[in-house]
């Protein structure tokens, strides 16, 4: 119930940043909806707990503010931003029960007993240690204290926003998969804006509206999961996103036409490109049409993976990946075409768009 | 599965069992051997039985003198123990201050005890003592060579001043132990500074202060360099403890047979306290 404002954020966790090298988060300037579910999605050490926890006041950017629907909370402490987190690895009360681990956020906000015992029983039925109450919480698996810490974050009905960060890495898939759904569930019942760190793509892409890709200490794209498929705005949400990812050519641009290596493919637009930029052409193996037409590729290796085969190739002395139906045949001498509106264009790695 | 037994082990722990054998057993097998004889000289011994126990626990000598180490090991435990916490958790985590808290701990430890013990002394004196002078300058009737209460308070300041590192040591490794996610579950979770002392930092020390617990509390009850050196028991047997009155029984008056009886009660009770403390501060910790 916030909607929250990133201006300008950086972060470095030494002293003296020298270079633009020393900081984890480069320049972040982002606007957080009211009520949205975000997904952020990036490899390890971009940047994204370090994100978090600027969020949720455990670490004080060195430069650039945050704004709580309109409020400058920059200097806030963590105690008064009304934000819950979870934690990637469980962190729970060794000495006090299930039941108490859970109720522990409410009577610390002095929320009245009656109200806390409804909202720990309804948490502690949704991660489904409704037995367990009693007992104390030393003696529980990783999985079951991973359940506590993710209950503890979510027994506050009236918080701004929940970040959760990568909190179902432990959890076993049957299981990822009703705490999701009951995840969500909330969302939709209190509207708290939610912010979930995942490096599983598919987990990214079935929660949320919108998914936020970072890399290197900066936001690259954020998008709905199509937009990130159709037109990722950097090569790596390219590679990132999808699965084989993008293929991404070396090519000359001139004018409408890309030169990779022998071929020259038509473009149907011309793109908007700095001289001296390094250009590149991406397209997307679901794109590639394998047929006895068109450009020539030689076939190093076929991967069937149930309900499409992925051809691992080399084309123009470049390897490429195309994903062909399951019972798509493969020719003697096969040609590729690509999709025209699938194609994009990167100049030093960002996509770019027409020449106006 | 399979045991295997390989009888060649025995021979590499056979140099521990003598060692352990010559220095230990073998001692205190000598005091229970004198403790139920007596003797005249001469290296002539008679059966004594248990007279030797019950002399020595049927006289006020003992009893007081064990009353004494009760409170003086109470005492000792109810300074430093919480002393050493409060140190420990005001300690710094990181950066230049840790090596330098680190070694300023260490200090106190490293000088040996009769040392110590001199140290006090003169510092305490009134004729030429650092301490002593100061607070006749203050006004403050100080003087542990005749005031009981001064004797008392001289021996466990020094005692507090030389073990509470110890503790803080202790105290500190298993502070550090405890990664950062804790403390910002803490923040996220609105507990107060004392919440996270009880659930999170006192949790993690138990262990180590069961050891620091257990070690102060045998080490200051078999006190002995430290009451020697600077009071010598006194004023009258005001600081005559246990060890004390061991040593002017045995070596004094040369009483082998009830120093020897007082010393299996002595060690006795120190076995049977210490696994009283541990019995109950562990089951505790079961029950969480
Ligand atoms: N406490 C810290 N001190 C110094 N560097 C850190 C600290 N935490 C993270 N970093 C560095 O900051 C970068 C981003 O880390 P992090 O935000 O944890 O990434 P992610 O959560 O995406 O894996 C990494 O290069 C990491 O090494
Ligand atoms: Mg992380």
């Amino acid at each position: 119930m916030a909607r929250i404002n990133l201006e300008h954020i950086r972060h470095a966790y030494g002293a003296k940043p020298k270079s633009e090298a020393d900081y984890a988060l480069k320049e972040v300037h982002h606007e957080w909806n009211d009520g949205g579910a975000y997904a952020l999605l990036g490899p390890s050490g971009c940047g994204k707990t370090t994100l978090l926890n600027i969020i949720s006041g455990l670490i004080n950017p060195s430069e650039g503010q945050i704004l709580f629907d309109g409020t400058d909370v920059t200097h806030l402490a963590t105690q008064h931003r009304n934000i819950a987190q979870v934690f990637q690895f469980p962190v729970i009360y060794d000495t006090m029960t299930v039941y108490d681990n859970l109720a522990f956020p409410l009577r610390n906000r002095h929320v009245p007993e009656a109200e806390v015992d409804r909202r720990v029983k309804e948490i502690i039925e949704m991660i489904g240690l409704g037995g367990w109450a009693k007992k104390t919480a030393r003696g529980l698996t990783a999985d079951q204290k991973q359940k506590i810490s993710l209950g503890r974050g979510l027994v506050r009905s009236d918080v701004s926003a929940i970040l959760f960060d990568e909190p179902l890495t432990v959890i076993d898939p049957e299981m990822k998969w009703v705490l999701r759904s009951q995840i969500k569930r909330l969302h939709k019942r209190f509207g708290f804006t939610m912010v979930y760190v995942t490096h599983d793509q598919t987990e990214a892409l079935t929660f949320a509206d919108k998914v936020v890709v970072m890399y290197d200490g900066q936001i690259v794209q954020i998008g709905t999961p199509a937009e990130l498929f159709e037109r990722p705005s950097h090569t790596f949400v390219g590679y990132f996103i999808g699965s084989p990812g993008m293929n991404v050519l070396p090519a000359k641009i001139d004018g409408a036409t890309a030169a990779v290596g022998g071929e020259s493919i038509a473009l149907g637009f011309r793109p908007k490109i700095k001289a001296g930029a390094t250009t590149e052409l991406g397209i997307r193996p679901e794109f590639i049409s394998l047929g006895r037409e068109g450009m020539p590729v030689a076939i190093t290796k076929v991967e069937d993976i149930g309900r499409h085969k992925v051809v691992r190739a080399r084309f123009a002395d470049r390897p490429i990946s195309i994903i062909v139906d399951e019972d798509g045949e493969i020719p003697a001498e096969p040609h590729v075409t690509f999709d025209r509106q699938a194609i994009n264009i990167y100049a030093d790695s960002w996509r770019v768009g027409e020449e106006a | 599965m399979e045991k295997t037994w390989n009888n060649n082990a025995w021979f590499m722990v056979l140099p521990v069992l003598v060692l352990v054998a010559f220095s230990a057993v073998i001692p205190l097998m000598t005091v229970v051997n004198y403790s139920v004889q007596d003797t005249f000289g001469n290296n002539e011994f008679f059966w004594a039985g248990t007279d030797w126990f019950q002399d020595v626990l049927e006289s006020d000598r003992f009893w007081d003198a064990l009353t004494r180490n009760l409170i003086f090991s109470a005492i000792i435990l109810a300074i430093e123990i919480p002393l050493g916490i409060v140190i420990a958790l005001n300690m710094p985590k990181k950066g230049i201050g840790v090596p330098i808290c680190l070694v300023l701990m260490a200090l106190p430890l490293l000088i040996p005890w009769n040392v110590v013990g001199t140290i006090w002394q003169v510092f305490g004196r009134v004729d030429i003592g650092l301490l002593g002078r100061t607070l006749a300058a203050l006004g403050i009737n100080y003087n542990y060579v005749q005031n009981p209460i001064d004797a008392w308070v001289t021996l466990i300041v020094m005692d507090v001043w030389h073990w509470t590192s110890l503790v803080v040591l202790l105290c500190y490794a298993g502070l550090v132990s405890i990664p950062d996610a804790y403390y910002q579950a803490a923040k996220i979770d609105g507990a107060s500074r004392w919440s996270v002392f009880r659930y999170i930092q006192l949790p993690k020390m138990k262990r180590v202060l069961l050891i620091a617990f257990l070690l102060r509390f045998m080490d200051s009850f078999m006190i002995y360099t430290e009451p020697f050196v600077v009071t010598g028991g006194g004023p009258g047997n005001s600081t005559t403890f246990l060890s004390i009155d061991l040593v002017k029984m045995a070596i004094g008056q040369f009483d082998l047979g009830p120093a020897a009886a007082l010393s299996i009660i002595y060690f006795l009770i120190i076995l049977l306290l210490s696994w009283i403390f541990y019995t109950v501060m562990t089951t505790s910790d079961a029950k969480g």
